[in-house]
């Protein structure tokens, strides 16, 4: 018998394989945490690009400078230098700039409500639901409360919004909770009783009898209720250019930075992520699985409510038939869950997606895209375009980590499995 | 021909990023012998076998197979050259009957188009006849015992004509008495000639059914030595590098007050079926107490029922002096005083995801100094996580490493630093080193015994026969859901092996 005694060998030290491997693992991992998502994007674009050379036959790259140039991100190098308009009044460049960041609030609150529900492991899909029902609030109490002071009533109508929405949110909660009902079929569901109460306030209770409106739509919310423009154009003589900047934005900023404070530094947020990862071992911990999960989808729903009620009171000031309906052109919390999806439920990887949907929405609308370039009806359902992809690969991302984590483990068995 | 090498491998290298995990192995089989696999987990007993099934290319070396250098670039070509894999986990499709899953992918055909089910259950029968199987061919593989599960992988490997056969830690999901029956199979597998590579780390079954044994560390030979001779200190030193103690060195127990008192508690499973059945028991201030049995007699639905995960139907529970509610919550429970080392630490015991720090303090980060009013202190959990770490030797990763990324000696420290650490007055450890190495076990159980010596009761619940009799000052043996007798630890294995399947032994009755 030979044996080798190595000299260095003190007590019983870490199994050199297992440890590098799952060291190596760790590393891919957080690498991959930033990389692949960055590869995703660039991957949708691509193939994005692909159908535009197909479509247009024109160079995508242009169309991507023009998109980029639409989205008023280009207001950032030079101020208000883009196509000759330098000193024009009003200036392209701030006002597209100003559509994006309108358009981010909203993303970045639907984002975090699908991505708060995902840390505890649960799919929020009817962020929509949510929203809804927190516009229907915002339109109520920005048009019920008259005299109060403004700056009540627009908080008020936040608070309101925001509770509506973990209302309906709650209810999935409460629902998966209680019964274990599974949450993807709640949310859909209570999505649709979302857009049908919606439509019946609306062309009742509180429509505007008064407007000529060809849809039925609500009357307009008090201007003490509107959220204050931050960021506007005065043309001269006082006149201001409609939908500038309101305050919303920061209220989405706080919510991105109350979003990390309540995950990383509370026992709520630890609670949160430990049923996210791992039910069993919360419940074997003394954490009770169930409030977590009712919780968790209240604090979800309240972001979304919270989008909800940016739009009314920041630029909207009213709701109409058409923008409700499930067929109609808001479908913003749905691009939540790609914001989620593609920001890794992060603080900082939704404020990211949220910038580049936003960007990309607002660079697309035909109205900040030259049809020389591209066709304008097909502008809108580029973005959709990237969405999709963004989502399908981020999808196949996931598909992919879950196979190369499950295939180490697995390998043996699945190559035997196959036949001689 | 009894000498005969049917299998070599030369100087074997393979490696991984960063890792060698075989460095320039040799390994010889002879016909008819069953050759043991020796090593700690991590050792690269599985990345061998691997290499030599064709699932890894090597880097170095050479696999000579009957005197022709060979390779296979795939487990088809391993499997056509006469090689069988038993994997731990099997893979049977449990819906399909046991010929049915033998013949899988190689069944006899009638025309070359309908699948000839005579001739298949022919052939099954045939083979298991021959090696003594018993296996019935039309039995489907849900029905069967993990053990009879086991048998049809093997004949799906002799079906397939191999003539060496890799079993990877085939006794880890067997009862003792389901692997003795194993050993008698491959015993009758050894006199028709077969080849038999056993992948172990435990070395009481290596003495028992290895003709020669290979012992492996950090992916090298350390030397292969025959049965005759070999002995289980030599070679635990060999697998670990240094001397192991494998009997726990403990002094005699001085119980006090009862800390943890079960009586006739009733409990029933996610299916409604009736688990624990009346089990009765008391443990006390400084006594370890080992509950034996054979899987599934109740022993899981008796663990969630005192640490709160499931709801007892009758019966009461009382820990240290207070009883608990029936309906207590895990958290009540874990207030009363207890501590548990759960059964399964990655389902259980630890979210993987998060950091050492954060696993830490699973059951308390509601509690000062920890949190106040909802706002955590990461800062304090850490710089408390490092000391603690330190106490419990914890390597492989600091306060912040995910726990995903420590080896499973390190995890379950990490477990018992957590459970202990919140000074329990009774501690519940199921199953403490289910998967460890010898130098992790050795460490749970000292730490186990230290804890008892500290006046801490503890409940050992255990499927490892060794485990319980080696740390054990009573012995109670649990069968259908029932205590069905109490032993000293001196009770050889042979009478609990009988209690536990629930039989009696003449005079060596309950005490």
């Amino acid at each position: 018998m030979t044996e080798a005694p190595t000299p260095h060998e003190t007590g019983q030290e870490p199994e050199p394989q297992p440890l590098g491997f799952a060291a190596r693992f760790h590393v891919w991992q957080r690498a991959g945490g930033i990389a692949v998502p960055l590869l995703t994007t660039v991957f949708a674009f691509f193939m994005g690009g692909l159908v535009v050379l197909a479509v247009s036959h024109k160079n995508p790259l242009e169309t991507y400078r023009e998109i980029f140039n639409g989205s008023g991100l280009n207001w950032f190098g030079s101020f208000c230098s883009s196509s000759g308009t330098a000193t024009s009044i009003p200036c392209v460049a701030t006002t597209n700039l100003q559509q994006t960041l309108i358009q981010f609030t909203v993303l970045a609150l639907t984002g975090l409500a699908v991505a708060f529900a995902f840390r505890c492991g649960m799919f929020n899909i009817g962020g929509q639901g949510q929203y809804i029902v927190g516009t229907l609030a915002a339109v109520w109490l920005g048009t019920s409360l008259s005299g109060l002071p403004p700056a009540i009533h627009v908080l008020l109508c936040i608070v309101g919004a925001a509770l509506a929405g973990a209302l309906w949110a709650g209810i999935a909660g409460f629902l998966k909770a209680a019964v274990g009902a599974h949450e993807v079929i709640t949310t859909i569901m209570l999505n649709y009783i979302a857009v049908w109460t919606a439509s019946y306030l609306i062309s009742g209770p509180l429509q505007d009898p008064a407007s000529e409106n060809a849809a039925p739509i609500s009357k307009q919310i008090d201007a003490g209720a509107q959220l204050p423009v931050i960021w506007d154009q005065d043309l001269n003589g006082g006149i201001h250019l409609p939908q500038g900047l309101h305050m919303g934005v920061f209220i989405a900023l706080g919510a991105l930075v109350l979003y990390w404070v309540v995950l990383n530094r509370t026992t709520l947020g630890y609670a949160v992520r430990a049923v996210g990862f791992n039910p069993e071992a919360a419940r074997y911990g003394g954490i009770s699985v169930s409030r977590n999960y009712f919780l968790a989808m209240a604090i979800s729903g309240a972001f979304a409510g919270l989008a909800g009620s940016m739009d009314i009171l920041g630029w909207q000031f009213r709701l109409d038939l058409t923008s409700v309906s499930s067929t109609g052109y808001s479908q913003i919390a749905f691009i939540g869950i790609a914001v989620a999806l593609l920001g890794r439920n992060t603080a900082g990887g939704v404020f990211l997606a949220a910038m580049l949907f936003a960007a990309l929405k607002t660079g697309t609308s035909t109205r900040n895209l030259d049809p020389t370039v591209f066709k304008p009806e097909l502008a809108n359902n580029l973005t959709q375009l990237i969405q999709g992809l963004v989502v399908l690969f981020v999808g196949a991302d996931v598909l992919i980590l879950y196979l190369w984590t499950k295939g180490k483990k697995l390998r043996l068995p699945t190559r035997k499995g196959s036949p001689v | 021909m009894a000498d005969e090498v049917v299998l070599e491998l030369r100087g074997i290298t393979k490696r991984f990023p960063g890792v060698v995990a075989n460095d320039h192995v040799d390994l010889d089989l002879k016909r008819g012998e069953v050759h043991a696999l020796l090593g700690e987990n991590g050792a690269g007993k599985s990345t061998l076998m691997n290499v030599l099934y064709g699932l890894y290319r090597h880097d170095e070396g050479e696999i000579v197979l009957n005197g022709k250098p060979t390779s296979f670039s795939s487990a088809k070509d391993a499997i056509r050259a006469g090689i069988g894999m038993v994997h731990q986990h099997f893979m049977l499709i449990p819906v399909m009957t046991a010929a049915e899953n033998i013949v899988l992918g190689n069944e006899p055909t009638e025309g070359h188009v309908l699948l000839d089910y005579r001739e298949a259950r022919k052939e099954v029968d045939e083979i298991s006849r021959t090696f003594g199987f018993f296996i019935e061919p039309d039995r489907l593989i849900q029905d069967m015992t993990v053990g009879q599960q086991q048998r049809v992988e093997i004949v799906k490997a002799l079906y397939r004509r191999a003539d060496i056969l890799i079993l990877d830690e085939p006794t880890a999901v067997l009862t003792p008495q389901e692997a003795m029956e194993l050993f008698g199979i491959l015993n009758s597998l050894k006199v028709e000639f077969m080849s038999i590579i056993f992948i172990s780390h435990k070395l009481n079954e290596v003495l028992e059914i290895a003709d020669r044994i290979t012992v492996l560390r950090r992916g090298k030979n350390v030397g292969t030595v025959p049965r005759e001779g070999a002995t289980e200190p030599e070679l635990a030193r060999m697998m670990v590098g240094r001397d192991v103690v494998l009997r726990v060195e403990k002094g005699e127990a001085k119980p006090a007050e009862t800390l943890l008192d079960v009586a006739d508690l009733h409990a029933s499973d996610d299916r409604g079926v009736a688990k624990v059945r009346g089990a009765s028991f008391q443990v006390r201030a400084g006594e370890i107490v080992g509950i034996a049995g054979v899987d599934g007699n109740g022993q899981t639905e008796l663990i969630d029922c005192i640490t709160g995960l499931r709801h007892p139907e009758s019966g009461s529970i009382t820990v240290a002096g207070k009883p608990l509610p029936a309906n207590a919550s895990p958290r009540q429970v874990l207030d009363a005083g207890l501590g548990h080392v759960p059964e399964d630490r990655h389902r259980r015991g630890l979210v993987l995801d998060f950091t050492l720090a954060e696993n830490l303090v699973l059951h308390d980060f509601e509690k000062e100094p920890n949190s106040k009013r909802g706002w955590l202190f990461p800062e304090g959990i850490v710089r408390r996580a490092r000391g603690l770490l330190r106490q419990f030797d914890v390597r492989g990763g600091g306060a912040q490493t995910r726990a995903a990324a420590l080896s499973g000696g390190n995890q379950q420290k990490v477990v018992l630093a957590r459970e202990i650490g919140r000074d329990p007055r009774v501690l519940l450890a199921a199953q403490p080193t289910r998967g460890l190495d010898v130098g992790a076990i050795e460490f749970v159980h000292r730490r186990l015994v230290e804890e008892r010596d500290k006046g801490r009761a503890i409940l050992l619940i255990s499927l490892e026969l060794d485990e319980i009799l080696s740390l054990s000052d009573r012995i109670l043996v649990i069968y259908e859901g029932e205590i069905v007798g109490e032993y000293p630890p001196t009770v050889t294995e042979e009478t609990l092996g009988i209690a536990m399947t629930g039989g009696t032994v003449p005079g060596e009755a309950a005490a």
